[in-house]
């Protein structure tokens, strides 16, 4: 059955159910990490080089492959800034033990 | 690598974004979270790179944008986290328009048809005028946020109605590349460029102190163009990662937006705070107001029992965090109860204060959220305000007031209020605050952070 559906309905389907999971997911962040939340998602929005890697992948090189390639740089920029400023603000919010509580 | 592999490996990296997000719950497991995130990257750009024929040229790419990243990540002040979000919003937006326009040019590298189906073309016109607009506005938004750009708004009669004919106008190019037979780039370009103009000019007339709804919204547009492509190539994964981000930008807007009080429509059509101005002087008479030193504010909180630090976005603007959490601590020796009181909308970005605190290494025990909080002010002894305004205006309980009804932090209960501000101008809304003239309140003028060092000194 599922070889007759179009493919749209199949990406459609997925689409609906990641939104829900999106939705559940986001609303239990704590309000405290909703920049970090903004910078990780902005990484994982970076995804998109894949798309970008895709449109510069093609042996024969023409000007759609350039525009690939300045892509995958833009994103690549995304996808390391965003997750390795991540890793320095949720660093900041390391519990510090050793100082002790008074 | 066979096609069900592909898909396979893409299936864990999804599930991996959405560990990441998950672990972004509490901040003992966030760190993980965003390990778990760069895991699913990793294992996204491994595989599509079996794909893929240029090696060498995709992975100069990648270490190219790697290292610009990584530079950038290093030596961004936490100050400036907004305008840095923004600019990364704006990268994905071109790259999803770059891409878009790669695939009309050639479908079969996207293992698409020659001739584009009708389906890909609809998908491909989404991605790319989410895209191009995600790109424009988040280039204003960084403007304005870095303060290269005023963020008093831009506002203009016809302004929504010319915003609503290009609209007309970019929808129509979509329908035409639609309809075309063969690849109408006329048309593309046509509404890829009417998307640039427009997403320029719904950014202008939002002021600064929205930005917070408008940083979250682009948030989410980025998301959502990101899973629009991922239509336009039939990958799953693109569309399940944006997704996730497209609801969470949406979410956090919504939150921002509840937090004020306004309704979205009113904060995105823009143009608040410029001409409620004159609002606040009409009320005409004198009121007065006592302005003390840092030292009686300091004679007062050394002998208070508790104290709440109200921290906005005067404290990121004079980068005041560390001396705040000098303060603190000395307070604390003195057995001072000190906490701090974060609205949702202080500060340019959701959770703006949070991370300027968590940088000077304030424990986040003591930074609580306004529920938490906001019960507390009637049995506190010192309320010190840094550079907030309306989030502590008592106007909002007065109906009638133009911020009637936003949940604001109760600071007016406390015994003393201790104001530190530059001056007794009005704040983002135009409102005068009938705080500042309250018998138990006192001004302290100057930058937020010469005032906390004065302050520590006096102690």
């Amino acid at each position: 059955m599922i070889g007759e559906v179009d493919p749209v309905i199949v990406n459609l389907t997925v689409f609906v159910l990641a939104i829900f999971v999106g939705y559940h997911v986001v609303w239990n962040v704590t309000p405290a990490l909703h920049t970090p939340l903004m910078s990780v998602t902005n990484a994982i929005s970076g995804i998109i080089l894949v798309g970008a890697m895709l449109a510069a992948g093609p042996a024969e090189t023409d000007w759609g492959v350039w525009l690939g390639a300045a892509a995958v740089t833009l994103a690549a920029i995304n996808v390391f800034g965003g997750f390795l400023v991540s890793q320095r603000m949720l660093e900041m919010f390391k519990k510090k033990d050793k100082k002790g509580s008074a | 690598m066979s096609a069900n592999l592909v898909a396979l490996a893409y299936l864990v990296a999804s599930v991996f974004f959405i560990l990441a997000l998950k672990g972004l719950s509490s901040p003992e497991s966030a760190r993980r979270g965003n390990l778990f995130g760069i895991i699913g990257m990793a294992i996204a750009v491994v595989t599509t790179l079996t794909l893929t024929q240029n090696w060498l040229l995709i992975l100069g790419c990648i270490a190219v944008g790697g290292i610009i990243g990584a530079l950038v990540a290093q030596r961004v002040q936490m100050t400036a986290m907004p305008e840095l979000v923004a600019f990364m919003h704006s990268l994905v937006g071109l790259a999803a328009v770059f891409i878009a326009i790669a695939a009309v040019n050639n479908p079969v590298s996207f293992g698409l048809p020659e001739v584009l189906p009708a389906g890909s073309k609809l998908e491909l016109f989404l991605g790319t005028f989410i895209g191009a607009m995600t790109w424009s506005g988040s280039v204003i938004a960084f403007l304005k946020l870095s303060g290269r750009m005023s963020g008093t708004p831009i506002v203009f009669s016809g302004q929504h109605a010319l915003n609503l004919v290009l609209a007309i106008a970019m929808v129509g190019f979509g329908l035409w590349f639609f309809f075309s037979e063969t690849t109408n780039w006329t048309a593309f370009i046509a509404m890829t460029a009417i998307a640039f103009v427009l997403g320029f000019l719904i950014i202008i007339p939002i002021g600064g102190a929205d930005m917070p709804v408008v940083i979250s919204m682009l948030n989410s547009y980025s998301g959502w163009a990101a899973a629009g492509i991922g239509f336009s190539l039939g990958n799953p994964m693109l569309i399940i990662a944006g997704s996730l981000v497209g609801s969470s930008g949406a979410i956090l807007s919504y939150i921002m937006c509840k937090a004020m009080n306004r309704p979205f429509l009113s904060v995105i059509l823009g143009g608040f705070g410029s001409d409620g101005g004159t609002a606040a002087a009409d009320s005409g008479e004198q009121k007065t107001y006592r302005s003390g030193s840092a030292d009686d504010a300091a004679f007062l909180m050394g002998n208070a029992d508790s104290v709440i630090i109200v921290p906005g976005y005067g404290l990121a603007v004079a980068r005041a965090q560390h001396a705040v959490k000098e303060l603190a601590e000395k307070l604390h020796e003195k057995g001072v109860n000190v906490r701090f009181a974060i609205h949702p909308v202080a500060g340019r970005m959701p959770g703006h204060m949070n991370v300027l605190l968590a940088e000077a290494e304030i424990p986040y025990e003591q930074v609580q959220e306004m529920e938490e909080i906001n019960s507390d002010f009637s049995n506190t002894d010192v309320v010190l305000v840094l550079g907030a305004n309306d989030v502590v205006n008592p106007a909002a309980y007065v109906p009638g007031s133009p911020i009637y009804g936003m949940p604001i932090l109760d600071a007016h209960k406390a015994r003393t209020v201790m104001v530190v501000k530059r001056s007794m101008a009005v704040g983002y809304a135009g409102l005068d605050n009938d705080l500042f003239y309250m018998d138990k309140t006192m001004m302290i003028f100057g930058d937020a952070k010469k005032v906390v060092e004065n302050l520590v000194k006096a102690l």
